[in-house]
């Protein structure tokens, strides 16, 4: 449980995301949390509620309001995946989720700068723990897998390894000096993410890392609907059969998808954020009350 | 069987016909990809110590463990010997297996002692024990050092730290999961 000392910190922090995002011109939306249907992603189990489920990103509806002409827009919500639980994980938790019409993943990265900076200078009485100035580490994905495990991402996502070596071989390392990005992913690991120009094989993903932290993960969006739809079959055919979750296409997403041009998105984890301006190392440091905190 | 999800600090399960306690567990996942169980295991039997990764896939089998009800009688050497209460059968557990264990252990003490494949392999202590202080120093008053405890010896030779208040011939209560002072024992 946080004392009275950490919960005004964690107040000041979520009112200085707040305030950055609408300096910066974005408006902040909410979108249902109990959706009937979610997203396809092979390594997400949703937690269901009665005849829905808690979301696990509000991800599709916050890409239907851009269709609606929404330019910058954000939201501070609660997010739900079953069974994840440790040190960095909880089953809930809070997300930061920040979109922009015609930007790429670029753009994404120069907001992550440009916020940490002004979260800092805000939290005054907390501190980093690596130096924030400007420009953070970038690394390619291929870059990380040749230099700490000299394989080739496609060669460890052929053996079964590419989540092993990342985990134990790749993270531990990144964002020691400061914050780095690990960048162009294999297109097979970004479902919604738009390949990059060039480079068909690899997508427009990236994810945030500080001292080996996972923060976040953002991309380009695949806006192309009926890529978007194939690529929603593939993760299905990848899916247990036994999931119990209901194997149908969000028509209305898609339909929406057609209408937007160019955009990109972010997720970011917003209790390990705020874990790591506390000098923490574990997510039950930094909630209100931690799981083990709950009665049964 | 069990899943890789069921995995967690504390949990028996079967390797290779062994079985292995897990002794830190790290549940880990990197964005959008599987679930990563990191386990750091002792086997029960050997002491040896081993580190592995499983994912959400992997399936595991329990250990035929069983608990009989024992009561400790004497040790030999570093052999420490115990008779089941019900068919008064006698079996011997060694002093490495034993290990921290040892310091709550007394005669005629009643326990779960844990069997895999018809050998002692572990025993299970009554949560709280009463021994008896058999070294205690004085309070000094005006002692400075801030802590407001003091070491004692029980007469199992374990030492801890108690309330200045406790002295030689106190019987006081100790918790074997922590192996920290509760109170003392009025008779």
């Amino acid at each position: 449980m946080l004392d009275k000392k950490r919960l005004h910190k964690r107040a000041a922090f979520f009112q200085a995301i707040r305030f950055f995002f609408q300096s910066q011109g974005f408006l902040e939306v909410d979108t249902p949390i109990r959706q009937p249907l979610l997203i396809p992603e092979q390594n997400i189990v949703p937690v269901p509620s009665g005849t829905h489920f808690l979301q696990s990103s509000p991800e599709l509806y916050m890409k239907r309001l851009l269709a609606a002409g929404c330019e910058k827009i954000f939201q501070v919500c609660r997010c739900f995946r079953y069974g994840e639980r440790g040190r960095l994980h909880h089953e809930e938790f809070v997300m930061l989720e920040w979109y922009r019409l015609d930007a790429d993943y670029t753009d994404l990265m120069l907001d992550c700068e440009g916020l940490f900076c002004f979260l800092q200078s805000e939290m005054a009485d907390c501190t980093f723990p690596v130096p924030l100035h400007e420009p953070w580490e970038r690394m390619t994905v291929a870059q990380a897998f040749q230099k700490y495990c000299s394989v080739s991402p496609a060669r460890a996502i052929q053996q079964n390894r590419f989540d092993l070596l990342l985990v134990e071989e790749i993270e531990p390392h990144l964002g020691k000096e400061k914050p780095a990005f690990l960048y162009d992913y294999p297109l097979e690991l970004a479902s919604l993410a738009r390949p990059k120009p060039g480079q068909p094989k690899l997508a427009e993903r990236f994810e945030l890392y500080v001292s080996g932290v996972e923060l976040a993960n953002g991309f380009s969006e695949l806006t192309d609907p009926v890529l978007q739809r194939s690529r929603f079959e593939e993760e299905y055919a990848k899916m247990d059969a036994g999931s119990g979750r209901p194997e149908k296409m969000p028509e209305l997403f898609l339909q929406d998808l057609g209408r937007i041009d160019q955009a990109a998105g972010i997720a970011m984890g917003m209790d390990r954020l705020f874990m790591l301006f506390l000098d923490c190392d574990s997510l039950g440091d930094a909630v209100t009350f931690s799981p083990e905190e709950l009665d049964m | 069987m069990l899943s890789a999800s069921d995995l967690r600090k504390g949990l028996k399960i079967l390797i290779d016909g062994a079985p292995y306690i897990i002794t830190h567990f790290e549940f880990s996942k990197p964005g959008k990809g599987q679930s990563l169980y990191r386990c750091k295991m002792r086997n029960m039997i050997t002491g040896n110590q081993f580190s592995q990764t499983y994912r959400s896939n992997e399936k595991f089998e329990k250990p035929a463990l069983e608990e009989r009800k024992m009561q400790y009688l004497y040790n030999q050497g570093d052999e420490y010997h115990f008779m089941d209460t019900e068919n008064y059968e006698q079996t011997f557990i060694t002093k490495e297996q034993l290990g921290d264990n040892i310091s709550f252990l007394q005669d005629n003490m009643e326990l779960d002692v844990l069997f895999f494949d018809e050998k002692p392999i572990d025993v299970t202590l009554p949560i709280f024990v009463n021994l008896v202080v058999t070294v205690a120093d004085p309070w000094a008053k005006g002692d400075t050092s801030g802590n407001d405890t003091k070491p004692v010896t029980v007469e199992t030779g374990y030492v801890l730290q108690v309330p200045p208040f406790v002295v030689e011939g106190d019987k006081i209560q100790i918790d074997t999961r922590t192996g920290a002072y509760v109170t003392r024992v009025k008779e």
